[in-house]
């Protein structure tokens, strides 16, 4: 499909790129990227995959915008306090750019549905706040071959990896097996967390996902970055694949999708929206 | 020239909020040690009852993971870097 004469002007500093050009542009305009959450993480990767003009757009999250999102929620505004996220997303998407397509779905991501939700995309984004879900959606990308781009933030340090299990790198149980169990590892809401950091890490998840769109550059697939906002340091680890993963490992043992409960007496490791 | 380990967020309670700290040790079962001296408690959120690094916990010895290197038994040199990177799971929604 050509681009048209506004097409062309909306994105001519990406056409300029010989990274992008007409070709890529192209590519940017037929992908389909599903967010998990817009939230923190979803809201500025959403914002720059729309402005990029990733042609279709979904994003799930089941919460109404809190006055306590704002201070990292950029998708959402003051009098949208009260309003379903995905609607408030959807709003301001479309203001953004107006030629993509956005579904938008206010539930609860789980075992029941998501292999529907995320089948007729390309990529899945992550920016979930708790382990169940990160786990549920590690796996269900590793049963439909999706690239899967992972992003956390904690106080003041995030991570981002891409996970391409499906072309023999690892998968998110490679480098983390199980999630954790209650009490040892806090939720953002009982800890706290630096609402630019949310940006940060959102938004180099939208740069991987470009890039993965793109085919440009060096893809993350065997690292996980790992920044820290008060060292100002940005660290690139490697990860390998686990030859006894469970997942995607030789002889596996998970082969259906599971659901961790998400009970009250375990906050620390489901999360809680907050 | 010692060994600098990156300490995570959630373990910066014990280190009196310090981001990376300096230590001498010949392994990283060693240094886990080390550290529980310096810090007490650090031990047990990195480790299981056995002493073993928690499967959510991952270590590694400049960019590479322990794992895939010789686990609790990996030798150190003056000068490695060590990261302590525990699974995170906030998207704060
Ligand atoms: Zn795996």
């Amino acid at each position: 499909m050509a681009l048209t004469d506004a097409q062309i002007e909306r994105y001519s500093r990406h056409l300029i790129l010989k990274e992008v050009g007409g070709k890529g542009q192209r590519k940017i305009n037929e992908a389909k990227v599903f967010l998990v959450g817009a939230g923190g993480l979803g809201s500025p990767s959403a914002l720059y995959l729309a402005a990029a003009g990733v042609g279709t757009l979904g994003i799930i999250d089941a919460d109404t915008v809190d006055l306590s999102n704002l201070q990292r929620q950029i998708l959402h505004t003051t009098d949208r306090v009260g309003v379903p996220k995905v609607e408030s997303a959807r709003q301001t998407l479309s203001a953004l750019n107006p030629d993509i397509r956005i579904n938008i779905f206010q539930d609860r991501i789980s075992s029941s549905n998501i292999l529907n939700l995320i089948r007729d995309y390309d990529i899945v984004l992550d920016g979930s706040d708790n382990f169940p879900t990160r786990f549920l959606v590690n796996d269900a990308c590793f049963f439909l071959k999706k690239t899967l781009v992972s992003g956390s933030i904690f106080r003041f340090e995030g991570q981002v990896a891409v996970i391409k299990a499906h072309e023999g790198s690892p998968c998110y149980r490679c480098l983390y097996p199980e999630p954790p169990p209650a009490g040892l590892v806090p939720s953002c809401q009982e800890a706290g967390v630096l609402g630019v950091l949310a940006g940060t890490i959102g938004i180099l998840q939208a740069a991987e996902t470009l890039k993965e769109i793109l085919g440009a550059g060096e893809s993350l697939a065997n690292g996980l970055v790992m920044y820290d906002a008060l060292d100002m340091t940005f660290r690139t680890l490697k990860t390998r694949k686990n030859p006894q993963c469970a997942l995607c490992g030789p002889n596996p043992t998970i082969t259906t999708l599971l659901d961790y409960e998400q009970s009250c007496t375990m906050p620390s490791a489901a999360g809680n929206p907050a | 020239m010692p060994i600098t380990v990156r300490i995570p967020s959630p373990l910066r309670k014990l280190t009196g909020g310090l981001g990376e700290v300096q230590t001498k040790a010949d392994t990283v079962g060693g240094l886990i040690d080390a550290l529980e001296t310096a810090y007490p408690g650090i031990k047990e959120r990195v480790c299981d009852e056995h002493g073993t690094v928690r499967r959510f916990v991952n270590i590694y010895v400049n960019e590479e993971d322990i794992r895939f290197l010789t686990s609790q038994d990996t030798p150190l040199k003056d000068g490695d870097h060590v990261s302590i990177v525990p699974a995170i799971a906030g998207g704060c929604a």
